[in-house]
């Protein structure tokens, strides 16, 4: 049958401990390796290496990254919103009326760069994977993108891969893609940066855990075959820099994804739950079979193993060993849990989707995982030794040499335009640079329509997808990160991301609910990378706390560095918000005349790390814009109750590019331009990037009332002017016709990208 | 008697909620038929959904043709059963050959989704005859192969039957010959189009009610057969 030889066996393990190991090409330190065998009291099978290497690797076992991610349970704010919290493979949260949704950002940075389109396809199934996990039938995605300049001709192999291969597999699951954000930068040159959210919705009695219970029940492997795709993916590709001398053992192991498979696989899941007949369940992603197994096992409590069969797994290439089938991360496929007076059901439903269901094992009360291959046992040993008892790194972390002359770097000593024909260019320069550039390009290769639940979707604020069509409840979602804040200042920048994505929620009218985020940075090994690290999770989770949101799950992604260049700290911070009645919700488009157009919030002359610096002169340097988590919260229950009140025709936040980019979006969106008066000076006033502020259209009438609200929440209103017209006019400054704005606004990218 | 229109589920269809919600708002009960089945459920009329079918493998389409639920549906459509195929729908009624010609890639080599404008150009068959002839409407346009081809003599012989049902108004976004967003059998009882008219039957959650007409459409002429 198989052309395997014969196997590493615990037997052998126990008789031959000198036998030498290839652990350290697969990722485990000399450390690790002793402390392996210590566990198991002799050498680790074949088998068994392999599944601690792929358990223990940076990418599962968050070993660099958990001391300190304990914060975010720690610092976290009192709810009783959360239904489950980190740990599991989503949070879980109660919205009210019986509803629950769960969430998660998920980074593919690695395999996005050696296989673009593969890459970012299996990045959206993987995450789209682990809310099926959870119980929850997934109804829409997002996607956080950063790549190299966009002039770059990598980047033009990279991006247009990325966005087909997001398009390719998102509109073929049917979820509606409803934003995200894309931004450019040298930094990510080499290591673009892709991070696919996916929400879900269910009931709350759908809640489903990843835990093995009830000795006798059966292991069920069920949907795509198992081939050689991506194996040591985990280890070898997610816990290592690009540019180290190793590529070509690396570059190869990205798996490829066929979506129609995943679009079977999760009707089948959803099926099978309706029915009752899963009892544990687990979505089989990095590290696959080991992963599954050993964390299904470790979840189901004290005493509970498993037994499975290695031979019993359907294969695509039958030369496949044992450590290979438990590395493998081949696509599309799920492990259950199933009580075998529910097997015939449960096999009966997978053949009405064409899911092909394999019983590999069983739940024993052993406490051991033992894996069996053709009768010989391969793997013997405790499953939390691999899920839960890996390593963990208080890794070194300094202060960067040169952030204190970075932060010393302040761009007031940049030229800056005076009049207003020098400011009218440099808001058109900045709205057609490639950051702030319409990105029609990119999502209208995304299917935003299907389930017909789509209330809002990019270019506004944030995504709204409708939960309930009779009662109107919604969510809202933003993702937000700037990796320019974070250089100059990770801890201030973190938090910005996170007031970003709360503010953009705000904007649409939700009340801000719950955080996601995905930590994406340069090597751990690094003391300067670990520094913007930590100060990246404090700030998080001191700034959660202040917005009374908790994180609820994540994704860390280190080694995003070529030699020694790291990235720009990324943390992409994602908020999920309630919306009591999606029929209310704001748009940012000015689509009426005579509404009176209005600056929420206060602004400085804060440039450290804008988006005019970085287009006009690209220059980062100074110190962030300060954060006022105060303003944000009051900023937010205006915007929410001023919407629940119908005060409001237009919400926009101002975040890049400030008031300027702002109203030019607003006009562009809506169609109707304005005249406004700027309430200090010009440049400060157009293009300061001042944090807790939104620029809104206030419905004709409603001004004393929204006057008063603003008053009562203690948020400065600045009325600038009034919508209408064709032309978006700064008053004794400059008038730019819409056309000429929109022929900015959409011409880059398609010139770019073709 | 409430008019029952069924709505089938391939492997793959994506937008068969929408289409049952616009049945229903539409004032008709859907009625899901699955694929498999070989079994019509004494429907009025029956909707194929977009999606990818069967992955779309081998050629959009060209698997559901085959499917059990089909082998009912094509002497139905053929005896007069209304049918209307949005997108995949669409694709599979070429493939099916109850409608004429077929559906390639965009000329923009790319998957589009965007917002379009269609005239209505035939208003004698039972899914748009509540539309005004000439009368404009804004759709969803969403796919990677929906550029409509067939050979010149057919497609003389569309105009001649005026089985153009509707045309993109302006350039065709995805080099569709002669503009051609949907066609009708020589009948007009089976309607194929492009653009998804379901996705546009609500201001909240599309680009209006545009495409509402289609179903209320069906329902009228069956109230009245």
């Amino acid at each position: 049958m198989t052309g395997t030889p014969s196997q590493d066996t615990v037997a052998q393990a126990a008789g031959t401990p000198d036998r030498p190991q290839p652990y350290a090409d697969l990722g485990l330190t000399t450390e690790e390796y002793v402390r392996i065998a210590g566990m198991l009291g002799r050498r680790p099978t074949d088998a068994e290496l392999a599944i601690y290497s792929v358990m223990w690797s940076e990418h599962c076992s968050y070993k660099s990254s958990r001391m300190h991610l304990r914060q975010f349970a720690e610092k976290a704010p009192r709810t009783a919103a959360l239904l489950a919290g980190i740990g599991h493979n989503a949070g879980v949260v109660d919205i009210g009326q019986g509803y629950a949704v769960t969430f998660k950002l998920e980074s593919h940075n690695h395999p996005s760069y050696v296989e673009p389109f593969q890459g970012a396809a299996t990045g959206v199934g993987g995450i789209v994977r682990d809310i099926l996990a959870m119980g929850a039938r997934p109804v829409a995605v997002m996607d956080a993108l950063r790549f190299g300049p966009a002039d770059a001709p990598d980047t033009r192999r990279v991006l247009p891969g990325v966005v087909g291969g997001i398009s390719f597999y998102g509109n073929c699951l049917g979820l509606p893609n409803i934003g995200g954000e894309l931004a450019f930068d040298p930094c990510y040159a080499g290591n673009p940066l892709v991070n696919a959210l996916c929400l879900g919705v269910m009931r709350h009695e759908d809640l489903k855990l990843a835990a093995a219970n009830g000795p006798g029940n059966a292991v069920v492997l069920f949907g795509a075959k198992t081939g050689p795709d991506g194996i040591g993916g985990a280890s070898v590709l997610a816990s290592a820099s690009f540019g180290d001398g190793t590529e070509s053992s690396k570059r190869p192991s990205v798996q490829v994804g066929d979506p129609f498979k995943e679009k079977l696989l999760i009707e089948c899941c959803l099926e099978l739950y309706a029915a009752g007949l899963v009892l544990g369940i687990q979505d089989l992603g990095a590290a696959g079979v080991a992963c599954a197994t050993t964390e299904l096992a470790a979840g189901g409590g004290a005493g509970i193993g498993m037994r499975v069969r290695l031979d019993a797994v359907p294969l695509r290439d039958a030369s496949l060993g044992p450590a290979e089938i438990l590395m493998s991360e081949s696509q599309e496929r799920m492990m259950a849990i199933v009580e075998p007076e529910g097997l015939d059901r449960f096999m009966s439903i997978c053949g009405k989707w064409d899911v092909e269901a394999t019983v590999i094992g069983e739940v024993t009360g052993t406490g051991r995982l033992e894996m069996t291959w053709h009768g010989d046992v391969v793997v013997d040993m405790p499953p939390r030794s691999a899920a839960d008892e890996g390593p963990v790194y208080d890794r070194p972390a300094a202060r960067p040499p040169g952030q204190q002359e970075l932060q010393g770097d302040d761009p007031s000593r940049l030229a800056r335009p005076g009049t207003g024909g020098e400011l009218r260019a440099s808001l058109l320069a900045l709205l057609g640079s490639a950051d702030a550039a319409d990105k029609t390009w990119v999502t209208e290769q995304y299917d935003r329509y299907v389930r017909g639940e789509t209330v809002l979707a990019m270019p506004q604020d944030a995504g709204l997808i409708r939960v309930d069509e009779h009662t109107s409840l919604g969510v809202a979602l933003a993702v937000d990160g700037n990796g320019r804040y974070c250089l100059l200042d990770p801890y201030a920048g973190t938090q910005l991301a996170l007031a970003e994505a709360y503010r953009n929620v705000a904007a649409t009218g939700a009340r801000p609910l719950a955080v996601t985020n995905c930590l994406n940075f340069g090597s751990p090994e690094d003391t300067s990378v670990m520094w913007q690290f930590t100060e990246a999770v404090r700030g998080l989770a001191d700034a959660c706390l202040a917005l009374g949101v908790p994180v609820t799950g994540g994704n860390v992604s280190f080694y995003n560095q070529t030699a020694d260049a790291a990235i720009q700290p990324t943390p992409i911070v994602g908020v999920l918000g309630v919306h009591d009645d999606v029929s209310k919700r704001l748009a940012i488009g000015f689509a009426r005349p005579d509404c009176g157009v209005v600056l929420l919030g206060r602004g400085e002359a804060e440039f450290g790390g804008s988006l005019w610096a970085h287009v006009a002169h690209q220059h980062v340097g100074g110190r962030p814009p300060a954060v006022d988590l105060g303003a944000e919260r009051n900023l937010a229950a205006v915007l929410a109750a001023a919407a629940s009140e119908g005060l409001l025709a237009a919400a926009h936040d101002l975040s890049d590019g400030g008031l300027a980019i702002a109203l030019a979006e607003c006009c562009l969106a809506g169609g109707q331009g304005c005249a406004v008066r700027l309430p200090g000076d010009p440049f400060t006033s157009l293009f300061g990037e001042s944090a807790a502020r939104a620029v809104v259209a206030v419905v004709p009438g409603a001004e004393a009332e929204f006057a008063v609200l603003c008053a009562s929440h203690g948020v400065p209103a600045t009325e600038l002017g009034v919508t209408g017209g064709s032309t978006l006019e700064v008053v004794d400054c400059f008038t730019i016709p819409l056309d000429e704005l929109t022929a900015a606004h959409l011409g880059t990218l398609p010139a770019l990208f073709g | 008697m409430t008019a029952r229109v069924g709505v089938v589920t391939f492997p793959g269809s994506l937008d068969d909620r929408d289409a049952a919600r616009a049945v229903g708002r539409a004032g008709a009960i859907a009625v899901p038929l699955w694929h498999g089945d070989r079994d019509l459920s004494g429907v009025d009329a029956v909707v194929l959904p977009g999606g990818f079918s069967y992955g779309d493998y081998l050629r959009c389409g060209a698997i559901a043709r085959f499917a059990p639920v089909m082998a009912e549906l094509v002497p139905a459509a053929r005896a007069g059963l209304p049918v209307l195929g949005i997108c995949n729908g669409f694709q599979i009624l070429c493939e099916a050959h109850l409608l004429p010609g077929a559906l390639t890639r965009n000329s923009g080599l790319r998957f589009i989704s965007r917002e379009v404008r269609v005239r209505v150009e035939s208003t004698v068959t039972p899914w748009t005859h509540s539309y005004a002839p000439g009368q404009e409407l804004t759709l969803v346009l969403k796919s990677g192969e929906g550029a409509y081809v067939a050979e010149a003599a057919t497609l003389a012989g569309l105009e001649e039957r005026g089985q153009v049902v509707a045309r993109y108004v302006g350039a065709s976004p995805n080099g569709s010959a002669a503009g051609i967003a949907g066609v009708r059998s020589e009948s007009g009882s089976i309607v194929g189009l492009m653009p998804h008219p379901e996705h546009a039957i609500d201001a909240l959650t599309g680009p209006g009610e545009d495409g509402l007409g289609f179903f209320t459409s069906a329902v009228r002429t069956l109230a009245a057969a």
